[in-house]
């Protein structure tokens, strides 16, 4: 197990056990975390499933790819640590991993 | 196999499971019209999904059926191009008109961030309250004890009033927009026979009409309406200078949240109507209302299918779909597949991932207008529910001749207010 936390807009704290191996949107969705739709269900096609992740982690979850741009790119509210959460694998190193959610999804 | 005597009797259309697979066409507008649609995707889900027809009306072309083939190709934009055609047939290269939904990156994106922001979330809860509005009144103003049709008199005129909420639109001849609407949709390219040059005409009025609308946009300040978007928008104020370009931006956003939005307001009555037990469901539970909405889009697919064209040669589940070719994504099929989606046929308002649909498309196309769509249908069932006991479906409703567009025109209807 590994131990996230999302912040939600309103500012309230889930700290969630993580199974590693999960995308950080199915660790979400499964535990009723508020303000993720994942429409695609995980395939890098919808763009609902933005986070934003606390800067230091950053450089750990890994780069973007080619097509989490394009979707990103759409969102409404997208900054520099914007991420989609389906394209975050949980892997020990994450331990502490900590991202907000954005007002709205798109 | 269902009503199978129903195929032969009642129509001329074959049944399906009767036909050999080589030459399986799926194609014909009056499969759809005639709501047998379902039999013939079934049977390409389970014996072709991934099916060549070569020889239809529209050329030969691919069908993708399943589920997830249909999102692995929506999202390959790379090798699957919306260059020019996005539905089955080809249009005519002299009335083509250029609108970001049938472009490739980069011009699409930078179309698209250029309106994007008129239909963006936080924008909605502006609109919301002037939408809610406007549902009252034409709630209110429905007939009582008397049958009508809840397409023209509900679906369309709601739809339309938001459309000209959105262009700010000049509110008395707002009828317009629908008009323009389905001159555009009534094509050759999706199975209609029409005179192509009186359409041609018709658009070119509504070029001229927003012509005038964009002068006198770009003269005021920028405002958050599609017209003055565009007009202000760094890479797109020069658009005005090719005609065709705007119109064809104009008729996507005109089209894209008139049809669909008003097929999906429609279907709600048909399938609540159809299902009474879900329709009590609701009625006890208001709070299924966002769910439903959801299942109301999977449910009627508004749009059946989009197409693209093969950029190059590409392997995919066993074929080779050569570069050049048309592949079709079949929305209406993949929203059935029993794989992804849980007793697909029954329409369910409390469905478990309600959203998990394909009525919206995936990747970078995914409709821009989807957070529009559904609120607008959220907070009309809201307004019904503290009006009405019921909206009655009084006789068969009749569905609309296309392969691309599932809607009805007529839906009797007659309200019973509480
Ligand atoms: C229930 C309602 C709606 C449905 C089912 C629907 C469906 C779709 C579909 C299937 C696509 C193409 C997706 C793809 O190729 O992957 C699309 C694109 C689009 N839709 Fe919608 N739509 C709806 C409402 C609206 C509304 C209300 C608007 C505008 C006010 C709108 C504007 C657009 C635009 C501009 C595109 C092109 C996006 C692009 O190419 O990037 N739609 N829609
Ligand atoms: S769930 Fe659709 S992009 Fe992540």
């Amino acid at each position: 197990m590994t131990k996230v936390i999302f912040i939600d807009h309103d500012g309230n704290n889930h700290q969630i056990n993580a199974t590693q191996g999960d995308s950080l949107m199915e660790v979400a969705i499964s535990n009723n975390i508020p303000g993720i739709d994942a429409d695609c269900g995980g395939l890098c096609a919808c763009g609902t499933c933005h986070v934003f992740v606390e800067p230091n982690w950053l450089s750990k979850v890994g780069e973007r790819s080619e097509m989490e741009d394009s979707m990103l790119e759409y969102t409404e509210s997208v900054k520099s640590n914007s991420r989609l959460s389906c394209q975050i694998k949980i892997s020990e190193e994450l331990e502490g991993l900590t991202v907000q959610l954005p007002e709205e999804q798109y | 196999m269902k009503e199978e005597s129903f195929f032969e009797k009642e129509n001329s259309i074959p049944d399906p499971w009767d036909l050999p697979l080589e030459t399986f066409d799926v194609s014909k507008a009056e499969i759809f019209e005639s709501n047998l649609h379902g039999e013939y995707f079934r049977r390409l889900r389970k014996e072709s999904p991934v099916h060549y027809c070569p020889d239809s009306q529209f050329g030969p072309f691919w069908s993708i059926t399943k589920f997830h083939d249909i999102v692995a190709i929506d999202s390959d934009h790379k090798r699957f191009s919306s260059d020019t055609n996005i539905v089955i047939g080809d249009a005519e290269p002299e009335l083509v008109t250029p609108m970001f939904i049938a472009m490739d990156q980069p011009k699409h994106d930078v179309q698209r961030k250029a309106v994007q922001p008129v239909v963006a979330p936080t924008q909605l809860s502006e609109l919301e309250v002037i939408i809610r509005q406007r549902v009252g009144n034409i709630l209110d103003d429905l007939p009582e004890n008397e049958e009508f049709n809840w397409v023209e008199l509900v679906s369309k005129e709601l739809t339309t009033q938001m459309l000209a909420t959105l262009f700010d639109f000049p509110f008395e001849d707002r009828h317009l927009l629908p008009y323009w609407s389905d001159v555009a949709t009534t094509s050759e390219t999706v199975g209609i026979e029409v005179d192509m040059n009186k359409r041609q005409e018709v658009l070119q009025e509504c070029l001229a009409y927003f012509s005038k609308l964009w002068h006198q946009r770009a003269a005021e300040p920028r405002k958050f309406d599609f017209i003055s978007m565009f007009a202000h928008g760094e890479d797109t104020k020069d658009m005005i200078n090719d005609p065709m370009e705007f119109l064809g931006n104009l008729i996507l956003l005109i089209v894209g949240g008139n049809d669909t939005t008003r097929n999906s307001i429609s279907a709600g009555v048909v399938e609540l109507n159809r299902n009474p037990k879900e329709y009590e469901k609701l009625m006890s539970d208001s709070s299924l209302i966002p769910n439903m909405v959801s299942e109301i889009i999977r449910y009627q697919t508004p749009l059946g299918h989009m197409r693209r064209t093969a950029l190059e040669d590409v392997e995919f589940k066993g074929h080779t779909i050569r570069k050049g070719d048309k592949v079709v994504m079949w929305y209406v099929s993949g929203n059935r597949d029993e794989e992804v989606i849980e007793n697909p046929d029954a329409f369910i308002i409390d469905r478990n991932k309600a959203r998990h649909h394909l009525s919206f498309g995936f990747g970078i196309h995914r409709c821009m207008g989807n957070r529009v769509g559904e609120m607008q249908l959220r907070i009309l069932w809201e307004e019904i529910l503290k009006r009405f006991d019921r909206i009655e479906m009084m006789g068969e409703p009749q569905r609309v001749l296309s392969n691309f567009v599932m809607g009805y025109s007529n839906v009797p209807v007659r309200v019973h207010k509480k």
